[in-house]
C-alpha cells in the first residue's frame, strides 16, 4: 500500500495504540496535522504553548502506564518543548515526540525556523532519529516506541523534514523488531536475588528505600506485599510515593532533603538497606560523605539501569533487572523460608523508629488566624479521600503536598523530580484529566510556578477539563525565600512579587471558576465546593502564611541527619 | 590512571557526537578519540584513551552502553593488549641536520614519506610513549609541524572484539 510520510505516521501511531497527541501546529508539520484531521482514532490536544504539549503528554504517561505523544513544528516549536523533555528524561517518562523539521535540501541552510534538533534534544532524550528517507518512517517509529518503553524508560524524538512528510512509499508496519546494540536487561541474576534474601533474613535493622522505578515497573503491588510480608520500614523518595501505601502503619513517609525525621535516621542507622528502584540523588541522600552509616551496613540495589549502581553509593549486592522481576523472585523464595531470622533485633529497630517518630517531625504551628498550607493539603487529602490524581509545580507547596498528602496509590502523584519544573503542573495535570476523565485531578501549586504555564486554562477550557487548581499563595517564590531567610541573612533579593494578577478574574477571564480564600476557615468549604464542581475547571487562589517554611530541612551540603526541624513557639 | 576503551558503534550519522558528548556532559577526560568503519560497513570501531580512577571507568563504561548505538564496550586496559598510534612529523631537514635526522628516523623504524631541500616528512607508528620519545629527542628548532591519530588498540592472542 503506497502512503504519504504524514499518513504513515498517523497509522504508525495508531498500531501504537496512542489514542491522544498534545501537539501545536505550524510550517513543518502541515502535512501530518492534514493526515490527522483525516481520521478519527487518535485525537489531537491543541495546547497553548508547546513546553504545555510535552508536560501534557508527560503527565498523560505518568498517569496511565502509556506512551504520551507530543507533536510540535520546527525551530522554536521543538525548542520550546526542550523543558518537558528534559523534565521526562531526568524522572525516566516514556514519551515520543516528533517535531518537524524545514526540507531535506534546507537542512544546514540557516532555513526560516531551522534548528539543530537532534544536536539540542541530544543529552535529553533516551535516543533520538532524523527521519531523512520515507522509506525509513514505518521502522523509525517502531524503534522509537520500543525505545522509550523498554528498559529504562525515557523520551525518544523523531525529526521529520517536510518533505519527508509529503513523499509517498509502501508502507506495512513491523511486527517485531531485533537492534543489536539495543538489549537491555530484563531477567536479574537468580544467584544476587538469593544473595539479597539471606541479607534481608539476617538483617537486625533492615531499611527499604523505594524510588520511581517502583512506579515505573508497575510494581506497587508486589513491593507492597514484599514489605508487609518483611515487616520492614518503608520510605520513598519524592518519585517513588504511591509505589507503598503512605497510610500503612510500615511507611516512615519520604526521605531527603524534606523527609521525615524517622527516615532520615533510620535511612542512615540501618545494617541493611534494600534501595528498589532508587539512584541515591544528592536531595535524598544529602552529603554523601556523610551517608557512611555504620561499618557492618550492606546495600542491597535494585535497578534496570546498571549505571544507576555504585555510581554514588558504593552497592554490595547489585541487582540489575526489572524491579516487579525480581521482587516476584523474592516472594518465591520467601515462601520458601518465609520468617525473618531477627524477630527480636526487629522488635527493637521498631521501638527505635517509633523513637524517632514520637518526635512529630511534620507538627506545624496552628495557632494563628493565616492560613497554613500545610493544613490546605491535609484537608485536601481528607475530602478526597486520598484519591485524587495530584499534580505539582515546584517549591514549597510542592514539597508540603508530598509530606502531607499521603499517597496510596501509584500515579496518583505527578511531580517534576529530577528537573524541577516550575509550569509542569497545570499542562501536566491536562494530560492526566485526559488520561482519567473519571478521576478527580487536583493540580497544587504557587502563585510562582503556576505563571510560568498559566496559558494553559485555555486548553483546560477548550477540550472540557474540570481540573482543580489550588493554588498556594504566599506572595513569594517560597522556596527561594525560605533558602534566603535560612541562608542569606533574610536578604529577599528578588524572591518577592510586587505585581501579582487577581488570580478569580485571571481564571474567570479564560471561562473558568475562581474563588480566593484568606482565612483558615473558609478553605474547607472552598474545596469542598471546588471538589462538588464536577463540569468546571475551579482556580482556588488561597492566601497563606507567607513566612511558612518546609521542616524538616536538610540544608544543601548537609548530611542527612544534620536536619533542621519545626521549633514550635 | 589510563584506559584504552574498545567501542563497536554503529555506523550512523550523530553516533559520534553521542560519545563525545556524553564525555564532554559527564565531566569525563578523552586523551585521544579514533574512529573509522570495521570490514563489515554498517558498524563503526572507536578507540577512546581516558583517565579515572576505577569507578569513573566503570561509570563510563556502563553509560557507553547505554547509548543506543553502542553495541560492544571493552576495556583493553583490563587483559593485554597492543596499541599503536601513527604520527607524521615535519621537520627541518637541512645542512648537518639533514642525516642526523634521517639516523633518527630509521631508529625509530620511521619512513620518511616525502623530502624537499630544507624538510622531511617522516611517518612513525607506534606506542604513543614511543611517539612521545621521538619528539623528546628532537633538537629545539628542528620540529616544524605534527600530526597524530590517537592510538588504535585490539586485544592481543585470541581475545576478539566482534559482535
Amino acid at each position: 500500500m503506497q502512503l504519504t510520510g504524514a499518513e504513515i505516521i498517523v497509522r504508525a501511531l495508531q498500531e501504537e495504540g496512542v489514542e491522544y497527541v498534545f501537539g501545536y501546529p505550524g510550517g513543518s508539520v502541515l502535512n501530518i496535522y492534514d493526515a490527522l484531521c483525516a481520521q478519527d482514532k487518535i485525537r489531537h490536544v491543541l495546547v497553548r504553548h508547546e513546553q504545555g504539549a510535552a508536560h501534557a503528554a508527560d503527565g498523560y504517561s505518568r498517569s496511565s502506564k502509556k506512551v504520551g505523544v507530543c507533536l510540535v513544528t520546527s525551530g522554536p516549536g521543538l525548542t520550546n518543548t526542550v523543558t518537558g523533555i528534559a523534565t521526562a528524561h531526568m524522572d525516566s517518562i516514556p514519551m515520543v515526540i516528533i517535531s518537524g523539521q524545514v526540507s531535506t535540501p534546507y537542512i544546514g541552510q540557516d532555513a526560516f525556523q531551522e534548528c539543530d534538533t537532534v544536536g539540542i534534544t541530544r543529552p535529553c532524550v533516551k535516543h533520538n532519529f532524523l527521519v531523512k528517507d520515507v522509506n525509513d518512517l514505518a521502522l523509525t517509529f517502531k524503534k522509537a516506541f520500543y525505545l522509550a518503553t523498554s528498559g529504562r524508560p525515557g523520551p525518544v524524538l523523531i525529526d521529520i523534514p517536510k518533505d519527508v512528510t509529503q513523499a509517498v512509499a509502501e508502507y506495512s508496519y513491523p511486527k517485531t523488531l531485533t537492534m543489536r546494540s539495543y538489549n537491555p536487561v530484563v531477567k536479574a541474576h537468580l544467584g544476587q536475588i538469593k544473595k539479597a534474601m539471606q541479607l534481608l533474613h539476617a538483617a537486625e535493622r533492615p531499611m527499604v528505600y523505594i524510588g520511581g522505578g517502583v512506579i515505573l515497573a508497575n510494581a506497587a503491588e508486589e513491593l507492597t506485599q514484599l514489605v508487609r510480608r518483611l515487616g520492614f520500614p518503608c520510605t520513598q523518595t519524592m518519585m517513588g510515593l504511591g509505589g507503598f501505601p503512605g497510610s500503612d502503619p510500615l511507611s516512615t513517609g519520604m526521605l531527603g532533603m524534606h523527609g521525615t525525621f524517622e527516615s532520615n535516621m533510620a535511612m542512615q542507622h540501618c545494617d541493611v538497606l534494600l534501595a528498589v528502584g532508587a539512584r541515591f540523588d544528592d536531595r535524598v541522600i544529602g552529603n554523601v560523605e556523610h551517608f557512611v552509616g555504620p561499618p557492618d551496613r550492606k546495600i542491597i540495589h535494585i535497578d534496570i539501569d546498571p549505571s544507576s549502581i555504585s555510581k554514588r553509593v558504593h552497592v554490595d549486592v547489585p541487582i540489575v533487572g526489572d524491579v516487579g522481576d525480581v521482587i516476584r523472585e523474592m516472594l518465591k523464595l520467601l515462601d520458601a523460608s518465609p520468617k525473618p531470622a531477627n524477630k527480636k533485633a526487629l522488635d527493637a529497630w521498631w521501638t527505635q523508629i517509633e523513637a524517632w517518630r514520637s518526635k512529630h517531625c511534620l507538627k506545624y504551628s496552628t495557632n494563628s488566624k493565616k492560613v497554613k498550607p500545610q493544613y490546605v493539603v491535609e484537608t485536601l487529602h481528607r475530602l478526597t479521600k486520598g484519591q485524587a490524581i495530584i499534580t505539582t509545580d515546584v517549591g514549597q507547596h510542592q514539597m508540603w503536598t508530598a509530606q502531607y498528602y499521603k499517597f496510596d496509590q501509584p500515579r496518583h502523584w505527578i511531580s517534576s523530580g529530577g528537573l524541577g519544573t516550575m509550569g509542569f503542573g497545570l499542562p501536566a495535570a491536562v494530560g492526566a484529566r485526559i488520561a482519567n476523565p473519571k478521576r478527580d485531578v487536583v493540580c497544587v501549586t504557587g502563585e510562582a510556578s503556576i505563571q510560568m504555564c498559566i496559558q494553559e486554562l485555555a486548553t483546560c477550557k477548550q477540550h472540557h477539563l474540570p481540573i482543580k487548581i489550588v493554588n498556594l499563595n504566599n506572595g513569594y517564590m517560597g522556596m527561594v525565600r525560605q533558602w534566603q531567610e535560612l541562608f542569606y541573612g533574610s536578604r529577599y533579593s528578588e524572591s518577592y512579587f510586587d505585581t501579582l494578577p487577581d488570580f478569580v478574574k485571571l481564571a474567570e477571564a479564560y471561562g473558568h471558576v475562581g474563588i480566593r480564600v484568606d482565612k483558615s476557615d473558609e478553605v474547607e468549604a472552598a474545596l469542598k465546593e471546588a471538589l462538588a464542581m464536577k463540569d468546571r475547571l475551579v482556580f482556588l487562589d488561597i492566601h497563606t502564611d507567607p513566612k511558612e517554611n518546609v521542616f524538616p530541612m536538610v540544608p544543601g551540603g548537609k548530611g542527612l541527619t544534620e536536619m533542621v526541624l519545626f521549633d514550635a513557639p | 590512571m589510563r584506559h584504552i576503551l574498545s567501542i563497536l558503534i554503529e555506523n550512523e550519522a550523530g553516533a559520534l557526537s553521542r560519545v563525545a558528548g556524553l564525555f564532554s556532559a559527564r565531566g569525563y577526560n578523552i586523551e585521544s578519540l579514533t574512529v573509522a568503519a570495521t570490514e563489515d560497513a554498517t558498524m563503526s570501531r572507536m578507540t577512546i584513551i581516558t583517565t579515572g580512577s576505577d569507578d569513573v571507568i566503570e561509570q563510563i563504561t556502563k553509560q557507553l552502553n547505554k547509548l543506543v548505538e553502542v553495541v560492544k564496550v571493552v576495556d583493553l586496559t583490563d587483559g593485554s593488549h597492543i596499541e599503536r598510534e601513527l604520527m607524521l612529523v615535519k621537520v627541518r631537514a637541512s645542512g648537518k641536520d639533514r642525516e642526523e635526522m634521517k639516523r633518527m628516523a630509521d631508529i625509530f623504524r620511521g619512513k620518511i614519506i616525502d623530502v624537499t631541500e630544507k624538510s622531511y616528512t617522516i611517518e612513525l607508528t607506534g606506542t604513543s610513549s614511543k611517539l612521545d620519545a621521538f619528539l623528546q629527542t628532537l633538537e629545539p628548532g628542528v620540529l616544524l609541524e605534527t600530526v597524530r591519530t590517537g592510538a588504535s588498540g585490539i586485544g592481543r592472542g585470541e581475545r576478539i572484539l566482534r559482535v
